[in-house]
């Protein structure tokens, strides 16, 4: 492919791509998702072997895509153009599934989606209740596309949301309009990212850089390697319509060394948009030169925090810094850095497109858009799921998590992993909203939700949490260090039945003194799964605290 | 840099723009305590004592004074209950490590920190880095490191370096406010190059 020197040639170039596509060609999406893995390339080869064998090569398409959400029912395989929906596929189901449905336009009946409650089979994913609830903006197109394939990305609009910003926008309209979607940050914090552009944009220096964060280290977070391994180009072209609108002429992908999949699809991402002309020098003859740099972390939690990360980019460990000054101000080598999260930056390509009216449409009034959440614990359907902010988190749980397994009542739901809060069963109906949330003490974090059923004990899910911190707390400043040390001890105690009196309120006292005074970010929020589970839980503790005491 | 007025403590004070609050506190004659800090040194902001409440376009947070750069009108104040609650906490959780450092008994009385509130641990070690700082920036010999994370985190000189480099300086020794860098630097001596010790003893 030649590089793409304008808006027309883009164009021209998609038109071609989307001729050539035979739309009624029967093609079958194989979901090549990480979170259910098992035999993968087996399953891959499989239906290759199959087509081979019955001679239908070029005949049928085989696309192996990202996630497709439902991880519960993994591997999905799905059938185009018909989109009937095949769940748990094995290797052995390739040679009837290639036979009865690609050839026969059958439905293989023993591999449709039946509902456990009503019994009712779903063919097409639309009528799976589990899609039928979601609002995919942004999952919904990894089924459509191989992750590897920059065409496939243009056959579905790619890059022509960075067409339109570079060629009929101003720097300053690109920021106006991610600032009236008012997209806020989907990595924890939810802070307007335009705000936060704009600070980057206003800093007044020579050279700025744009990240992003795909280090997504937090447990039962698994959304965002989703979307970037399964469609990676959204992403980088986010991150080059950021650099554009910041002022950057950089960009940084700081992501995880252990998931070579992943890194993988982002290298031939960034080697395919280079080819094309998306990055480089001039790009699509704007003017605008943009390059992009992927580095890998070291294998610790806590360098997915800004300023961490932005050390481990300079080279050094990654150790997090007070942001006294702001990291759009001062980051990388001290120049503005303008870091947002994987979910972030694939959100705007859709809002320069789209418009920020009809972004600004979706959500309640201070969190629009959607949101992707990863759906685990005691839940039936675990998987990522997209929704509009403001659907309640009964809906996610049941309408859409399918309820709870083995007949079991909810007890509690937890967002944000070890740095987030619990929310007992009766504040199910809180609306998925950054401020609700977090006014309750469980903010979305990056939007990993826990369901816990009744056997749940309290007291030992805050030690679960505190353990994973004792590993992934830096051990530089005294009060997440220490009072991390001491927090262990109790509940170790309490665990082992020697609670004494008193321990509540030492937990209290060294909760708060660590949310004050910590360094950075995580030890700050160290201590919140603790408090939300003392506003919520406190008779838990006291009793484990009495009986053991009773005992003695 | 321009000069900042700013209030610390109801006191107006001048100070150049990049100064953090804890130097400019300490040339208006305020004391903060600090265990981290050393004037040769980039501030570090580990020890978390030098807290203060800093008021600034409305809203009250709590900030590390030595690394908290000053600005026009910020209201700072050295002393309130919650920072009594913060200091006395750090130092309970530091005397269980080192319950004899004579900084940590001063200011333990001051703050009425009970020594024994929480169970002695082994190290004596309170981890303010200043040996570690100090031979990475002052000496750029980096014969003594961190190494490990969180809880586990500890200091431990480079067997290869420390051979080299420690004999004729140790000049680290008077800054440990414990006594468990020298405790350290004899035990990798005994286990990594005792000769060198027995040959200097034989002179």
């Amino acid at each position: 492919m030649a590089r793409i020197n304008s808006g027309p040639e883009l164009e021209d170039a998609r038109k071609v791509i989307v001729s050539k596509r035979e739309l009624d060609k029967a093609w079958l999406a194989i979901c090549g998702g990480i979170s259910c893995l098992g035999g993968r390339d087996s399953l891959i080869h499989a239906f290759e072997e199959e087509i081979r064998k019955q001679a239908l090569e070029g005949k049928v398409g085989v696309r192996v895509t990202g996630c497709h959400g439902f991880c519960a029912q993994g591997p999905n395989v799905v059938i185009y153009p018909e989109e009937i929906c095949y769940v748990r596929v094995q290797p052995e189901d390739a040679s009837e599934i290639v036979s009865r449905t690609l050839i026969g336009k059958k439905v293989v009946d023993r591999l449709v989606y039946t509902d456990p409650v009503t019994g009712k089979k779903a063919v097409h994913q639309s009528e799976i209740p589990y899609y039928k609830k979601q609002t995919r903006n942004l999952l919904g197109m990894n089924p459509r596309i191989d992750p590897r394939s920059i065409d496939d990305y243009l056959a579905i609009g790619g890059y022509s949301a960075l067409a339109k910003a570079l060629l009929r926008m101003s720097p300053e309209q690109v920021l106006e309009e991610v600032k009236k979607a008012n997209l806020r940050g989907r990595g924890g914090g939810g802070f307007p990212a335009g705000l936060k552009w704009e600070t980057a944009r206003n800093a007044k220096a020579e050279i700025k850089y744009v990240i992003c964060n795909g280090h997504e280290g937090e447990p039962g977070a698994y959304m965002d390697r989703a979307i970037f391994q399964g469609n990676p180009h959204l992403i980088v072209e986010g991150l080059i319509i950021g650099g554009y609108a910041v002022g950057a002429r950089q960009g940084f992908i700081y992501t995880r060394h252990d998931m070579p999949r992943l890194r993988e699809n982002v290298d031939l991402a960034l080697k395919m948009a280079e080819e094309y002309g998306f990055l480089g020098k001039n790009i699509l003859g704007s003017g605008f030169d943009f390059q992009i740099e992927v580095h890998l972390d070291v294998g610790i939690f806590v360098s997915g925090e800004a300023s961490a990360l932005m050390k481990s980019i300079e080279g050094k460990a990654p150790e997090p810094r007070p942001k006294y000054t702001r990291t759009a101000v001062k980051g990388i080598w001290e120049r503005p850095s303008n870091l947002n999260n994987v979910e972030t930056w694939a959100n705007v390509p859709q809002i320069i497109s789209k418009g920020s009216d009809w972004y600004a449409g979706i959500g309640t009034e201070r969190s629009k858009g959607t949101k992707m959440i990863s759906l685990s614990g005691n839940i039936v359907n675990t998987g990522v799921v997209e929704v509009p902010f403001g659907t309640s988190l009964r809906e996610i749980v049941y309408d859409i998590g399918g309820g709870i397994p083995n007949g079991k009542k909810l007890k509690a739901v937890h967002f944000g992993a070890a740095m987030g809060g619990t929310l007992p069963v009766e504040l199910i109906d809180t609306p998925l909203d950054f401020d609700a949330l977090s006014k309750l003490g469980a903010g979305i974090g990056a939007g990993g939700l826990f369901v816990m059923d009744e056997d749940t004990d309290m007291v030992e899910m805050s030690r679960f949490f505190l353990d994973f911190l004792a590993n992934e707390s830096c051990g530089k400043c005294v009060p997440c260090r220490e009072g991390i040390r001491q927090m262990l001890r109790i509940f170790s105690r309490m665990s082992e039945g020697k609670g004494k009196e008193g321990d509540i309120e030492t937990l209290e006292e060294l909760c708060e003194v660590g949310s004050l005074a910590s360094l950075c970010a995580l030890g700050k929020t160290t201590s919140s799964p603790i408090r939300s589970a003392l506003r919520f839980f406190r008779k838990e503790y006291e009793k484990s605290i009495e009986s053991k005491a009773g005992a003695v | 840099m321009s000069d900042v007025l700013l209030t610390i403590d109801g006191k107006e004070v001048r100070a150049k723009g990049e100064t953090s609050i804890l130097d400019a506190a300490r040339s208006a004659g305020i004391f903060i305590p600090t265990l981290c800090h050393h004037e040769k040194l980039d501030p570090y902001g580990g020890c978390r004592l030098c807290t203060v409440e800093v008021e600034s376009r409305g809203r009250t947070s709590y900030v590390a004074s030595c690394l908290y750069p000053v600005e026009n009108d910020l209201i700072v104040r050295t002393r309130s209950e919650k920072i009594a609650k913060i200091r006395k906490v750090i130092l309970e959780l530091l005397l269980a490590h080192a319950p004899d450092s004579p900084q940590l008994v001063s200011l333990a009385e001051e703050y009425g920190a009970k020594p024994d509130r929480f169970e002695k641990e082994s190290s004596f070690c309170i981890l303010c880095g200043l040996c570690v700082r100090y031979c990475a920036e002052v000496k750029k010999k980096n014969a003594i490191a961190f190494v490990d994370q969180g809880p586990k985190r500890e200091v431990n000189f480079i067997p290869e370096i420390a051979s080299k480099e420690c004999w004729n300086c140790k000049e680290c020794f008077s800054l440990c406010p414990t006594s468990y860098l020298q405790a350290a630097y004899f035990l990798t001596e005994a286990l990594a190059f005792p000769q060198r010790a027995l040959k200097s003893s034989e002179k």
